[in-house]
């Protein structure tokens, strides 16, 4: 049994809206993906009914509260097939987490280390390592990529040294959607001892990873792609490495005992929570979890690869389009441009016609250096999507085209 | 013309359209009919922040008016760059400060005023009243 698209977009309330006068057509899933009214409502009841701050609480209210919270957790543990609950810290999202990570891993280095990233990276998985090379006199190296917006795991493998203390490569590019071979990059690093971060924001909705299978040390997730709120997401770590880590925030809620003298932190997660969390978000995130379980990662990928294709092969019927990222493993993402035209103009005539798509750099400057464009323009897309939108894509690419030409 | 005539004679040609395709066909036209900026102002000092595309604006004093190129990577870009250069360039810098920008309204482009928008037609109406400030003091 394949997908019922009918009954999915109608659990999604903002998908009737109209833009511009136009229906919606919204393919700026890798962005942010929109929210099912399953989410909704678990937003909805959490402030109707037990909105409280957690842990510690004595009245009712909290300990429902925490309870929920905790809940999200076990749900987030589940999903990623994570051996202990307290190895999900939970973070404000993505950039949070690997800030997090970087922050304190650069305390674990010596002048001299080496740590590896790839020419595929967003911004967030860039800046939080620059930053804490500067600090540490670390030495950031980089995986250079291919013309097809592959890795060169050739390269890889000779950056690879005694020196390397820290790989960190996403999933899956934001940019252009290639699906990277987390299973080579984290074993290769571990034979040489080298920890390994994998950025998960643009896998999560996709693909759902067994995280003990991978043996990764840190996986980083942000929920509002993968049909949660925004504001937050999740650090996986293994239990040794959190260990490792100095804190990163101090506060409320990391504490053991606090005198003047001195303070000792809370056991795991909580060191790493600092202050009142996104309670709300947790659970919620916990409910889209659920959400996207009972419609099945099976299904999903397999329909959006079907979107993919046949968006592909529509697209590429227009004349001068170019199609970046060309991976034969990648998500449902199709980053492109049609001749000269900035992709700033498609983007906005697009607009016009109520379809939703993302232009320009993407957070990955590096990446459109390479390929020497100012950007792409960006269609993404989610399970909720249908054939007839991308016909609606593709119709307004090429009226978009016609009018700039 | 004053900058309000020719902001009103805009506005007019702008009503003549019915729907967006043809006020975005216009703005198309006017981006691919502004006068080039020369190569060497297109330098990145003249480039105005904000904007998805690159837009450069340089301008001169001539004969007590401020004169105004500009260019863009996008047509769209350009397009709204020619509009606002058409009403402000060849003024006095004295009305180019009190003048209003009201008309962006009436031609149907308000959703490119929002100051977060990726355009930046924000960013260059303030970069054109900077010109005018600095020119203004100039000719105190």
């Amino acid at each position: 049994m394949g997908l019922n698209i009918e009954k999915i977009r109608a659990d999604f309330p903002i998908l009737d809206r109209k833009v511009n006068g136009q229906q919606l057509a919204y393919f700026d899933n890798a962005a942010t993906s929109q929210t099912p009214r399953q989410v909704i409502n678990s937003i909805v009841k959490y402030y109707e009914t037990i909105n409280a701050n957690i842990h510690r609480g004595v009245h009712t209210l909290s300990q429902e509260a925490t309870d929920a919270y905790e809940a999200g957790r076990e749900k987030v543990r589940k999903h990623f097939n994570v051996q202990h609950s307290h190895e999900i810290i939970f973070t404000s999202g993505t950039t949070h987490s690997i800030n997090l990570v970087a922050s304190g891993f650069g305390s674990l280095l010596q002048k001299g280390d080496e740590i590896i990233v790839s020419a595929l990276e967003h911004h967030s998985n860039i800046v939080p390592w620059q930053m804490m090379c500067e600090k540490t006199g670390v030495v950031l190296k980089v995986i250079p990529m291919t013309l097809s917006g592959e890795l060169d795991m050739e390269k890889y493998t000779q950056l690879l040294s005694a020196k390397t203390k820290l790989v960190f490569v996403n999933h899956v590019s934001n940019a252009l959607g290639t699906i990277n071979p987390i299973e080579k990059i984290i074993s290769q690093a571990h034979e040489i001892g080298a920890a390994v971060l994998i950025d998960g924001a643009q896998a999560a909705p996709h693909i759902k990873a067994d995280l003990q299978e991978l043996d990764v040390d840190f996986y980083t997730v942000s929920a509002h792609k993968i049909c949660g709120p925004t504001g937050v997401g999740i650090l996986y770590g293994k239990e040794e490495w959190l260990r490792k880590l100095p804190p990163y925030q101090g506060g409320g809620e990391m504490i053991a005992e606090v005198t003047f003298e001195e303070t000792t932190y809370a056991d795991l997660p909580h060191k790493f929570e600092a202050g009142t969390p996104n309670i709300c978000g947790g659970i919620a995130f916990g409910a889209a979890l659920d959400y996207m379980n009972q419609i099945g990662f099976d299904k999903v990928a397999s329909y959006e690869h079907e979107l993919l294709t046949y968006a592909t092969e529509k697209l590429l019927e227009i004349d001068g389009l170019k199609i970046y990222g060309e991976s034969l493993q990648k998500t449902a993402v199709i980053s492109f441009n049609v001749g000269n035209i900035h992709p700033y103009d498609i983007g906005t005539l697009l607009d016009k016609m109520g379809i939703a798509v993302r232009t320009g750099h993407h957070c990955a400057q590096p990446i459109m250096d390479y390929f020497q464009i100012p950007g792409t323009i960006r269609a993404s897309f989610s399970f909720y999507n249908t054939f007839e939108e991308i016909d609606r894509l593709v119709g307004g690419v090429k009226k978009s085209v016609m009018m700039l030409s | 013309m004053s900058i309000q005539e020719i902001q009103n004679e805009i506005v007019e040609e702008f009503s003549l359209f019915d729907d967006w395709m043809q006020r975005y066909e216009y703005m198309i036209e006017l981006g691919k009919s502004l006068p080039l900026i020369e190569d060497q102002y297109k330098m990145d000092e003249n480039i105005i922040k904000g904007c998805q595309s690159r837009v450069w604006v340089h301008a001169e004093l001539n004969d007590d008016k401020i004169v105004f190129t500009a260019d863009s990577d996008a047509i769209i870009t350009k397009g709204i760059i020619a509009i606002l250069i058409r009403a402000f360039s060849h003024q006095h810098p004295k009305d180019i400060l009190d003048a209003n920008t009201d008309f962006i309204d009436e031609i149907g482009l308000k959703e490119h005023l929002s100051p977060t928008r990726a355009n930046g037609l924000v960013s260059m109406i303030k970069q054109l009243k900077m010109y005018a400030i600095a020119y203004q003091t100039q000719l105190n």
